[in-house]
């Protein structure tokens, strides 16, 4: 087994007993990028200089010594939402192309004093809208398992470079299931956190309410490694949540006695793959085989989820975005072309508005304009009550189910996506069919809570099949125990795709 | 205007800069003056991902000043963005309260000394925080239409504090915006600099017009850019009389036009249209999900109303009450602030007159004050000092416009009144050389006393002046006395 074959955690004891180098570490993942990202475009942009010389200098403190960070030497990909100090941060995004901002993400200066290694910047879907990573301005990914395919989305690069063994860990972002439904498509491990567990300072928000940042990796312990890392209070964050950081890589070995595991019958109605029916069903068993007890459960308002989650995000989004107005960074339109167009059509608006609506419209894609619209739309003036307000009742009720069920049961069981990865373009001309790839993720947004994806098996064509547990907020420490025990009795997370 | 053809009905805005060290929400400074973009952030610029942090000292200062302004201020709020686009407001939408405001349901009174207008209570209908937009710098000379933008001011703490449509004059507009002035000052809550832009004031305007059918009335009329009081009265005097004659033009009232935003031009003295909206603006408000709502108790209300010091309103009635001072003399020492409050307080204390101690302050004192441009801190005689000078005035020593001269050399020299009055030779005539001299006048001078006999008091005066003559130590006042005692015994 190649070196970067190996998970995060045997990786850095090899690291930690001297046996590689990060410098060596971080060269072996340069020359796997360069061998196989053509192929599947998981990276943005790649820091091979700055990751090199951050290896160095890591190999250096650790021979004189010197005390280590808890990743110190690893390599981590980071996703293109993340503001790095000086480093381009395109979010995806045509807008964004030469902004580089003037601060770090918390999560980065998070990720800097761990003594990570940041390798590069991974692809997404615009603005972190979509589910297929189809939406970046710059390229699409393709998935690593069936490169005609797509990776899912958002984080579709960051779940495609850990399942291509192209970087240990990655940070993503899930806002409706951009962790998780990637990471299912993908055949790696992906957790998105409770809302408040990590801070969302230099995460350029999608959906301020419903965004969280949370890790992909190709092993549960890998994430519990890069979860503990990430999370924490910021007071620069006032949605961030003051409680102590338990250590998850070091209770992530503990199995969970008595557990009990709530079962959504109509997660398994009208619309599932069977093969991915039959995958999560198994997974259930083997979760009893494991001494755990399985209920019946209902969540009677998740049948809103969707309508209510394209609501408020949009809004959200329509007001978060409105700060692209090509006044003070980011892309603007020609000035020339703006007046020529102007007294071309005789319009007496003025060229202030005509900046910006040019802007605007060569700036965002398609999907992103659209959900703009949306938003726009449903914070309007006689809409508010019908839309916004309606949806954020609605969530309220999604919350109470969930309180209601984890006063039963320690964690929901089921199925991430109701479908394995599709092909490249299916989807691209269907917005609804897209959006309903969400269909048992975004649930976890609405109430804020935690819920990860981990592989549960394989299709027949062999594409990789995710099962989704979900717990109640701050729960994150069980999440990873009751997911590292069924990796302890499956080896799917052990196989890697042969990228063409 | 009760005799004028109409009744102008005026609703006042009011944005007060709150005296914070930082922004609303991130800790950039917020002084004045300084550089085009030096005290920017990537949260007040509004960059991707960057968060805000409420300044809790902002939230205390405007809580502070909604009690003194008597407001409730419920136990839960929460804050709203207000989105529109422009190129001062770099995250498109301002951080608001828009339905649950931190405080509403107050009141200001105001009242004229001059009898301008009858006493009226204003009624608030809320006051609330916000953030404030940067500076836009339109230059349009030479066709250039160069515009510049400092966003220095992006993100200080604004306290909007909306009153109901309760004033009937221009004059009325301007004692409220006066009297919140003072009372904001009293608080120590903001700088008050209406030409800095740290109070600024916004009005709408219509006019109830009785007609044979009964009474119309006119589209409310929003005006901006009053950057002093004597601009919100003549702004708003300029807009009744403008809608009056357009009404009677064009016949059109209220709810046949959209509201319309005129800005006041100060050089031109007249109020301008400024760009029409197509339709009327939607903000598309919705709560800040970036912001937790806030929650204060009972117990942090009474706390904060323990802060707040004697306003005006209550200090006027005790120097009223307690010192017996008129309204007229309560109302001005009141009004120039604290300071000269406390000037008085303690001159009243060492001196035994407290009238006399509070027509010196708001007369000499103040007049001095005004004069060399300082404030009471900088005026260096002491409330002791000037008592000394009052005690020489109430025992008969000294008449009013020797006084003022001696209080003259008093603060050019330093020195006390005895010694001053000394100094210039100054000398208490001998109350029977007084009568003796008086004696001889108004035998030198019949006429006088005809005229007295006559009833006219006056013709006295001329005495004084020969009395003067004769010795100018001699105080008019009781020279007046004297001969008309005398006169009225012949």
């Amino acid at each position: 087994m190649s070196i970067i074959q190996k998970s995060a955690t045997e990786q850095l004891a090899l690291l930690q007993s001297g046996e590689i180098t990060s410098a060596e570490l971080t060269q072996a993942y340069l020359e796997r990028i360069n061998a196989v990202d053509t192929s599947v475009g998981a990276f943005l942009r790649v820091e091979s200089e700055t990751a090199l010389a951050q290896a160095v200098k890591i190999d250096r403190k650790r021979k004189a010594g010197e005390s280590l960070g808890k990743l110190a030497g690893l390599p981590v990909a980071i996703k293109d939402i993340l503001c790095t100090i000086n480093t381009p941060t395109t979010c995806g995004s045509r807008m964004l192309e030469n902004f580089a901002p003037p601060y770090n993400a918390t999560v980065v200066e998070n990720l800097l004093a761990a003594d990570a290694v940041i390798l590069g910047r991974t692809n997404m879907d615009e603005f972190a809208m979509g589910s297929s990573t189809e939406n970046s301005a710059y390229h699409p990914t393709y998935n690593p398992w069936d490169t005609s395919r797509i990776p899912g989305g958002s984080s579709g690069g960051a779940a495609a470079c850990v399942s291509a063994d192209m970087a240990p860990l990655s940070v993503g972002t899930d806002t409706g299931g951009s962790i998780r439904q990637p990471a299912a498509l993908c055949g790696c491990v992906g957790l998105k956190p409770t809302y408040g567990r990590v801070s969302r300072y230099g995460l350029i928000a999608f959906a301020s309410s419903l965004d969280q940042i949370g890790p992909l990796a190709k092993t549960v312990e890998d994430a519990a490694l890069l979860m503990e890392v990430l999370a924490g209070y910021d007071p620069l964050d006032s949605t961030s949540v003051n409680i102590p950081v338990p250590a998850y890589s070091e209770s992530v070995g503990k199995p969970l006695e008595n557990l009990t595991l709530g079962v959504v019958e109509h997660h398994f109605g009208e619309g599932i793959d069977p093969e991915i029916e039959s995958a999560v069903k198994q997974a259930i068993a083997i979760y009893e085989s494991l001494g755990a007890s399985i209920k019946n459960i209902e969540l009677p308002h998740a049948d809103y989820g969707i309508a209510t989650y394209y609501i408020i995000a949009p809004c959200e989004a329509s007001s978060n975005l409105a700060r692209y107005d090509g006044a003070h960074y980011g892309y603007r339109a020609d000035q020339a072309e703006v007046l020529a167009e102007l007294a071309e059509d005789g319009s007496d608006e003025g060229p202030l508005v005509r900046m910006y609506r040019k802007t605007r419209s060569q700036g965002f894609g398609a999907e992103v304009q659209r959900r703009i619209m949306l938003g726009t739309y449903a914070l309007s003036e006689g809409y508010y009550d019908a839309f916004y307000l309606k949806a954020q009742k609605v969530r309220r009720l999604i919350r109470k189910d969930y309180d209601q069920a984890f006063e039963q049961v320690d964690m929901i069981i089921g199925p991430v996506t109701a479908n394995p990865a599709f092909a490249k373009g299916e989807k691209a001309s269907d917005p609804m069919a897209m959006y309903l790839e969400d269909l048992y993720t975004v649930t976890a947004n609405l109430a804020g809570v935690a819920g990860i994806s981990l592989p549960c098996g394989f299709t027949e064509n062999g594409l990789p099949i995710g099962l989704q547990l979900q717990a109640a907020p701050f729960q994150e420490e069980k999440l990873l125990r009751a997911a590292q025990m069924f990796q302890n009795a499956t080896d799917f997370h052990t196989r890697r795709p042969e990228i063409s | 205007m009760s005799d004028a053809a109409y009744d102008i009905v005026i609703g006042l805005e009011v944005h007060v800069q709150l005296k914070t060290n930082t922004k609303l929400f991130c800790r950039c400074s917020t002084e004045f003056g300084n550089p085009p973009n030096t005290q920017t952030c990537p949260v007040c610029l509004g960059m991707p991902g960057s968060l805000p942090v409420m300044n809790s000292k902002a939230y205390f200062l405007g809580m502070k000043t909604a009690l003194a302004l008597n407001c409730r201020i419920p136990n839960y709020t929460k804050w709203d963005r207000k989105n529109y686009f422009y190129p001062d407001l770099p995250k498109g939408y301002q951080t608001s309260q828009f339905d649950l405001p931190m405080s509403e349901e107050g009141y200001l009174d105001i009242k004229s000394t001059k009898d301008e207008f009858e006493p009226r209570r204003v009624r608030i209908i809320r006051a609330h925080l916000e953030e404030d937009a940067g500076k836009s710098m339109h230059d349009e000379a030479a066709g250039r239409a160069d515009s510049r933008i400092d966003l220095n001011r992006t993100g200080t703490p604004l306290l909007e504090i909306v009153s109901y449509p309760d004033m009937r004059s221009a004059v009325e507009a301007k004692a409220y915006m006066q009297e919140l002035r003072l009372l904001l000052t009293y608080l120590d809550v903001s700088d008050c600099n209406m030409q800095e832009g740290s109070l600024r004031c916004d009005a709408n305007v219509n006019l109830h017009i009785p007609t044979d059918d009964g009474m119309i009335a006119t589209p409310i009329v929003e005006i901006k850019n009053m950057n002093s009081f004597r601009s919100v009265e003549r702004g708003i005097t300029y807009e009744a009389k403008r809608q009056y004659d357009v009404w009677k033009e064009t016949g059109k009232v209220l709810g046949e036009l959209p509201k319309q935003t005129r800005g006041w031009d100060d050089s031109a003295q007249v109020t301008r249209s400024q760009r029409e909206k197509e339709e009327s603006a939607d903000y598309r408000y919705f709560p800040c999900p970036d912001l937790v709502p806030v929650v204060v108790t009972d117990e942090q209300i009474e706390e904060v109303r323990k802060e707040i010091v004697e306003l005006p309103a209550m200090l006027r009635e005790r120097l009223e009450s307690d010192f017996g001072l008129t309204t007229y003399t309560a109302d001005v020492i009141v009004n120039q602030g604290r300071g000269l409050v406390d000037y008085f307080l303690k001159l009243a204390a060492v001196s035994e007159d407290n009238k006399l101690a509070g027509n010196w302050v708001q007369g000499e004192v103040l007049r001095t004050l005004n004069e060399l441009e300082i404030t009471v801190d900088e005026f260096n005689m002491s409330p002791e000092q000037l008592a000394g000078l009052l005690k020489l005035i109430q025992s008969g020593d000294l008449d009013s416009s020797k006084a003022k001269s001696v209080f003259a050399v008093m603060l050019e020299s330093g020195k006390s009144a005895a010694d001053v009055v000394d100094e210039m030779g100054i000398e208490k005539v001998d109350q029977g050389e007084l009568e003796d001299l008086c004696r001889q006048l108004i035998e030198r001078n019949q006429r006088v006393v005809d005229d007295v006999k006559s009833g006219n008091e006056k013709a006295v005066g001329a005495l004084i002046g020969q009395a003067k003559k004769e010795n100018p130590n001699v105080n008019p006042g009781q020279v007046r006395q004297i001969c008309l005692d005398i006169i009225n015994d012949m």
